[in-house]
């Protein structure tokens, strides 16, 4: 059965995949901040029928701690076969610009860290252990918009970053699925007034979107899959029609 | 502030949502704004039990994890937001079932638990709060107390049926049913008049569950007529769980679509669909949810919504009443979609403010058209008065603060252990002029 490591357990969609996968017996270890909240959704993960769950809390963001922490779980937990890296801060656009150290702290969160627990956990994998490494990017990573290009752009590298490996893996037992979800009705979007409408999934129907994603070995999804259609329309849209735009 | 409707759709009021994702979060919530306070899980209530009118409303429903399951003992706690279908995927394979449901599987714990809701089996297990072995409530005070019959035993019977008043609740621990599959054995069997249902259900003791749905357009010597379901666990068959809802209503039905031509075609398709009648055995979901097949089915009654009456009336008066009622609806022509009645049992609620009581209790979906529609929920509800029943306030949106009080008379000692920091529009309409 699969041992699933997710950081960011206490994430809206992460808790959503978790169950799904815990409800088919999958093991785990949550990975996240919060001590307590951890706790919460281990005892719900173990009450669906997860074969087990530890938890291992740690400021995923924060770099210097990641090899550190790498090692420590290895130690612990041993190696895992499947990574979710679910952790993520929207952060307010206006607010960032104006505050040099909290766009730092949003790239840094979103990007930087991201990707090198990535690859501190590639470099320390048994050479025979297979892994799937989910992605959890956004849409707002396909093109930058003046409203929220600070968490896009963060977001686009980290799924570049997954691209790139995604090819260097390709053929090997290393498998990446790379997903971009749209509005997501969770906690991180509770500050955006009007939230409701067709345009907004739950996380149960984007972590129902990755489950697939994962049996079928997909390399990139949108979820809900109409994002597809939308960021197709949006990435071509000429410049004289895009500069215009309030988006 | 965003706009917040309830179940019936009469309209859309304003409050100051905050929708926490952790326990932890409650502990910041009471006590800090100035404005009263309400908890709203999946908003399933008809009227205004579950609004605050410019206040603040605590949307429970991500609060929904499992804290323990004892799969020997079938008991389980969980944070007040789980809904019955989240339960029922986790515990039906185990073999264990909520041991009352609603006809609806999308309520939360502490919904089923505020308004004390029943199910097609009261005659024989009670309501939901008679199942509550515990529960978690925090008060704006700041502390998180149990109750239980034996620890706050007061605020335990208050908060049963106690309408959200008392507190915030957290979390539910309740004892569950064992199954040993998800099928149901059920009968159903025409029924002629109103008669011919009490006979039914007087035969139908021993059955689990029983319920007849009601032709309320018929009249005269017809009034009653319907159909009767009765049934029970099956022994054999598989602990499968029920299906996500296959359709959907995505937006709001034109106001014409349902009128008494409509509606009483439907009750002619209904009455006279193939295969009904007899032995059948059945899933779960379709026999206790049949509304849950279709997403959003309020949508149907158009940009106004909708009313709803239920009523509890005690036996001795039941038959007539029922009756009248019947009647009064048929005279109106006001066209009830959908009409249900079934016989409560004498199981006493734990509950200080419990809707059921030993009797017979109908229900009827009325499209709001205005002034008339009130007028015929008046007129029912001086009819329930007259015969020692009650309204239920979980359905309820019209019914006068005099009803209530004579309906409920432990209200004041609801009022009594009501949280400060907690008010609602219901609470606020039904005791405005005795305070």
């Amino acid at each position: 059965m699969s041992r699933i490591l997710v950081l960011g357990a206490t994430s809206a969609i992460a808790q959503a995949y978790a169950r799904r996968r815990a409800a088919q017996g999958a093991s785990f270890v949550l990975a996240a901040r919060r001590e307590d909240r951890l706790a919460a959704i281990a005892a719900d993960l173990k009450a669906c029928g997860a074969a087990s769950v530890e938890t291992f809390v740690a400021d995923l963001a924060a770099s210097g701690e990641i090899e550190r922490n790498v090692k420590d779980l290895q130690v612990r937990f041993g190696a895992p076969d499947e990574v979710v890296v679910a952790y993520g801060v929207l952060g307010e656009q206006a607010q960032a610009e104006a505050d040099i150290a909290l766009t730092r702290a949003l790239l840094e969160t979103n990007f930087t860290s991201a990707a090198l627990w990535i690859l501190a956990l590639l470099k320390d994998r048994p050479e025979k252990q297979a892994m799937t490494i989910v992605g959890i990017a956004s849409v707002a990573g396909d093109r930058g918009r003046g409203s929220n290009f600070i968490y896009g752009s963060a977001k686009a590298g980290f799924d570049r970053f997954f691209e790139g490996l995604q090819q260097k893996y390709a053929g090997s037992n290393v498998r990446i699925v790379r997903v971009k979800p749209g509005f997501v009705d969770t906690p991180m979007t509770a500050a955006i007034e009007n939230k409701g409408g067709p345009l907004w999934a739950t996380p149960d129907r984007v972590a129902a979107d990755i489950e697939r994603a994962v049996a079928k070995g997909r390399r990139v999804i949108y979820t809900p899959w109409f994002w597809w259609v939308i960021m197709m329309i949006i990435r071509h849209l000429p410049w004289f029609v895009f500069r215009r735009l309030k988006i | 502030m965003r706009e917040v409707s309830s179940w019936g759709r009469l309209g859309r009021v304003p409050h100051d949502v905050v929708r926490p994702a952790f326990l932890d979060e409650l502990g910041a919530l009471p006590g800090t704004a100035g404005a009263p306070l309400l908890c709203y899980g999946m908003g399933r209530s008809y009227g205004d039990v579950c609004l605050n009118s410019g206040g603040r409303l605590i949307v429970t429903d991500a609060l929904d994890r499992i804290i323990r399951f004892d799969r020997e003992r079938g008991i389980l706690r969980a944070e007040a937001g789980l809904t019955i279908d989240r339960l029922l995927r986790v515990t039906v394979p185990q073999g264990w079932f909520a041991p009352v449901v609603p006809g609806t599987k999308f309520v939360t714990l502490g919904g089923a638990v505020a308004n004390d809701v029943h199910g097609k089996n009261h005659e024989h297990v009670g309501t939901f709060g008679a199942h509550v072995t515990a529960l978690g409530l925090l008060r704006s005070s700041g502390e998180m107390l149990t109750l239980s019959r034996d620890e706050n035993a007061e605020l335990f019977a208050a908060t049963i049926g106690g309408l959200g008043l008392t507190g915030v609740m957290a979390w539910v621990e309740l004892q569950l049913a064992p199954i040993t599959s998800a099928m149901i054995d059920t009968e159903t069997f025409a029924l002629d008049d109103l008669a011919d249902f009490f006979k039914r259900a007087e035969e139908s003791r021993h059955w689990t569950y029983t319920v007849a749905w009601i032709d309320c357009l018929a009249k005269g010597a017809h009034t009653g007529r319907g159909f009767f379901t009765r049934g029970r666990h099956a022994e054999k068959g598989d602990l499968t769980v029920h299906k996500p809802p296959r359709l959907d209503v995505p937006f709001d039905a034109p106001g014409f679509l349902l009128n008494t031509q409509t509606i009483s075609l439907f009750n002619l398709l209904y009455r006279h669909r193939p295969f009904v009648l007899g032995e059948k055995r059945m899933h779960y979901e379709p026999f206790l949810f049949p509304l849950d097949a279709v997403a959003h089915w309020n949508r149907l009654y158009g940009r106004r919504g909708f009313f709803q009456h239920q009523s509890a009336v005690p036996m001795a008066n039941a038959f007539d009443t029922t009756r009248k009622l019947l009647e009064l609806t048929a005279e109106f022509g006001e066209g009830s979609f959908l009409a249900v009645l079934k016989l409560f049992g004498d199981e006493p609620s734990p509950g200080l403010v419990s809707f059921p009581l030993p009797g017979a209790t109908l229900a009827l979906d009325f499209p709001n058209k205005g002034e008339s529609t009130r007028r015929l929920l008046d007129r029912m509800q001086d009819v329930v008065l007259g015969a020692g029943g009650r309204l239920y306030p979980a359905k309820d949106a019209t019914m006068s603060g005099e009803a209530f009080r004579t309906g409920f008379p432990a209200w004041r000692k609801l009022e009594a252990q009501r949280d400060p920091a907690v008010m609602s529009d219901f609470w606020r309409r039904v005791t405005a002029e005795a305070a």
